[in-house]
Formats: C-alpha cells, sequence, structure tokens
C-alpha cells in the first residue's frame, strides 16, 4: 500500500482525450481516504514523453500535502505508466539530479513543494531546456559537464611536498569570495535558465565560471593563468550579459553572475598586465 | 588574433563605460542647470567659447561615447548576426570615427572662439 492506493489494483488507464488531444492516464480509485489526501485535490500533471522530438503526455494524480514534484513523479512511474524516465538519486537537495523544468522554470524537484507550484491544479514538467534530451525527462548532461573542464573548473595543484600548508583565514576576502561560489551542486538549473545559454553554442555557461571564480580565488591552485585564459575567450566570461537570470534560477541562492563579474574584473587586469 | 581583438574591443567598451559614467552625470547636472537657470543660447555659449575645460570635457565624452557606441554595435551584430567578419570591424571602425567626426564638430561649435 503506496500513497493510499491499493497495490494491488490494476492499473487504470483513463482513454478520454486530454488536452491537445493527448491521452489522460488516471490512477485507480484509492481504497480509502489517506488524512492527508482527498479525492477533490486531483492535479492534471502535463509530462514530456520521448526524446527531442516527444510530446507532452497527461495523467491525473492525487495531490498531497507535502508532496514534492519528484514525488508526484515516483507516484505516476509506479501507479500509471511504468516507463517513465527521470533522473533523481538524493531526494534531499545534495546531488543536483533530479533539476526539471516545472511549469517553464527550472527547479530542483525533490526540494519543490507541488503545492507551491502548480497553478489551478495543472503541472507542466518537462526535461531541462538548453541540453539533449535523452529519454522523457532526462537529459543528456555531457555538454555541461564538458563546459566545467573547458573552464578549467578543477583544483589544479600548485605546492610541492616540500612547501607548507597555505594558511587561509576565514575572514579573508578571496576565501569569502569562495564561500559564496562553493555551494554549488551541479544541477544545471542556472544553465537551463541562461538565455546566452540558449543561443550561443560556446558559452560556457553560468555554473561552469562560477566554478572557475571560486577556483580563481584559491591561492593554493596552480592553475591560474591557465584558468583565464580559458574563461577570457568568446565563450567565455565577457559573453555574460549580466541578466542574472541564473541567480534569479539557482535553487541553492548562488550568485553566478557576481562570479561573472569577478572574472570580467580579472580577465581585464590581466590582460592590462601583458598576460592574456 | 580575432580573440585577442575581441578581448581589446571589450575592454574597451569597458573602459569607455568607466569614463563615460561620471561624465554622463556631469552633463546631465549641467543640462539641468541651464534649464532651471533659463539660460539663453548666447549665455551658454559666452561661458563654452575660449574654454579648454569644456573642450577637454566634451572632447573626452566625444571619444568615449564614440568607442563605446561602436564596440557595443559590433558585439551586438556579432551575437545576432552570428558573424565574426571583418567587414564588422570596418564598419565599428566607420561607425566610430563618424561619431567622432560629428562630437567633434559640436564641440568645435561651442568651444572655439
Amino acid at each position: 500500500m503506496v500513497d493510499g492506493i491499493a497495490s494491488t489494483e490494476t492499473k487504470h488507464r483513463d482513454s478520454h482525450a486530454g488536452e491537445r488531444g493527448k491521452a489522460v492516464f488516471s490512477p485507480p480509485i484509492p481504497a480509502y481516504h489517506d488524512a492527508m489526501e482527498t479525492p477533490s485535490q486531483i492535479l492534471k500533471v502535463t509530462v514530456w514523453r520521448g526524446g527531442e522530438a516527444g510530446d507532452f503526455a497527461t495523467y491525473e494524480v492525487p495531490l498531497k500535502a507535502g508532496q514534492t514534484v519528484l514525488d508526484l513523479l515516483g507516484r505516476i512511474q509506479r501507479e500509471l505508466e511504468p516507463s517513465l524516465a527521470y533522473r533523481y538519486s538524493c531526494r534531499a537537495g545534495v546531488c543536483g539530479s533530479c533539476a526539471m523544468t516545472v511549469n517553464g522554470r527550472p527547479r530542483w524537484t525533490c526540494r519543490t513543494l507541488v503545492s507551491e507550484v502548480e497553478e489551478q491544479g495543472n503541472l507542466e514538467i518537462a526535461p531541462l531546456a538548453n541540453l539533449p534530451v535523452i529519454k522523457d525527462l532526462v537529459t543528456d548532461m555531457t555538454p555541461f559537464f564538458e563546459k566545467w573542464q573547458k573552464a578549467k573548473g578543477r583544483f589544479y595543484p600548485g605546492d610541492t611536498e616540500k612547501d607548507r600548508f597555505a594558511r587561509i583565514r576565514p575572514d579573508d576576502p578571496k576565501r569569502k569570495a569562495i564561500d559564496a561560489a562553493i555551494e554549488c551542486i551541479g544541477c544545471g538549473v542556472c544553465f537551463s535558465a541562461c538565455d546566452v545559454v540558449k543561443w550561443n553554442d560556446d558559452y560556457l555557461g553560468p555554473a561552469a565560471l562560477n566554478r572557475a571564480w571560486s577556483l580563481t580565488n584559491d591561492v593554493r591552485d596552480g592553475g591560474q593563468l591557465e584558468r583565464l585564459r580559458a574563461v577570457a575567450g568568446s565563450g567565455g566570461c565577457r559573453a555574460c550579459h549580466s541578466q542574472q537570470s541564473c541567480a534569479e534560477h539557482c535553487p541553492k541562492g548562488l550568485n553566478p553572475t557576481a562570479a561573472i563579474a569577478g572574472l570580467k574584473r580579472e580577465i581585464f587586469k590581466a590582460a592590462l598586465g601583458g598576460k592574456l | 588574433m580575432r580573440e585577442r581583438l575581441d578581448l581589446w574591443m571589450w575592454m574597451a567598451h569597458r573602459a569607455s563605460a568607466f569614463v563615460m559614467a561620471p561624465l554622463v552625470l556631469a552633463h546631465m547636472a549641467v543640462m539641468i542647470y541651464a534649464i532651471d537657470e533659463g539660460l539663453s543660447a548666447s549665455e551658454i555659449l559666452s561661458r563654452t567659447q575660449g574654454s579648454m575645460g569644456w573642450a577637454a570635457f566634451y572632447g573626452l565624452f566625444v571619444i568615449a561615447a564614440s568607442v563605446h557606441a561602436a564596440a557595443g554595435l559590433r558585439t551586438v551584430a556579432q551575437e545576432h548576426l552570428s558573424c565574426r567578419s571583418k567587414v564588422l570591424d570596418v564598419a565599428a571602425l566607420l561607425f566610430a570615427l563618424a561619431l567622432m567626426g560629428m562630437g567633434f564638430t559640436a564641440v568645435a561649435g561651442v568651444t572655439l572662439l
């Protein structure tokens, strides 16, 4: 027995046509009234099915208090559509796996309450924008992470075993700049929300540049100049229009636009110094 | 080479904005003062003609605005046309020269005796 629905009941597919001529799938009638679920609260959930050339399918699912969008997808998969593909892991806002487009906005679905995003009983769930769709709600994150590498978004050891450990005070301005950028979970929400990513294939994107900025402030890192050269190119920080959609949508409350502004200052100084 | 040109054009765009910011504020203050005080054209010209200060102020303004506008339009054209042709470089240069020509003509008109 899961979510107030007898698991032994046969799946029921209502064949009446839904919006835009799509099939509407409904769950079986609950065997009992869950205290947190009332049959009167039925959501019409429109979910992307297929690859790049797919289409939306609509499912009717009971709304529960405290239910996240990820919970909702789990229910659809268990009760209505076993072939539905979506990606998740931790369910706790740590791994960054479950980002999707919910009612037109990229969000982390494991920490997004259905009650806060449904609009008059309707919810549309689509894969993240600006990434290739593998199947249903699963996107290919390869371009996203490849750009992290292009931005030199990894630590280059700068010290040898003969060097003393770097001493970094918590109130050091560079340490504070790292603190402001370090909590990125790599969910791809900013990448999906960014208009520059949308129309400039070369643009490295907010997450990769945010990571580059945190490393730029790491005094232990030995790849500083190489990284500045990587982010100074036409697809680097100069391409950012400072529209701040990344900061607006980041589920961790980070501000990649500010990080990119920091990179702009650094490449300006490096270019004046003849280093680029 | 092209990446380097793009980088320096971006820097010129940024630096010219930095120069223009205080000049715009000062220009607006001057405009508000002139209107509030009801200065006539002859009263304004009597203060600007022969003034090296006003010539330097608006001369610098013309240079910064010309560079900023041309570099910015070049970037906008590159992005919207998905084109990084040298034609855009030449067009941007001609545009900057045209703005400077008109600007300096105006500055000379109000500052030369």
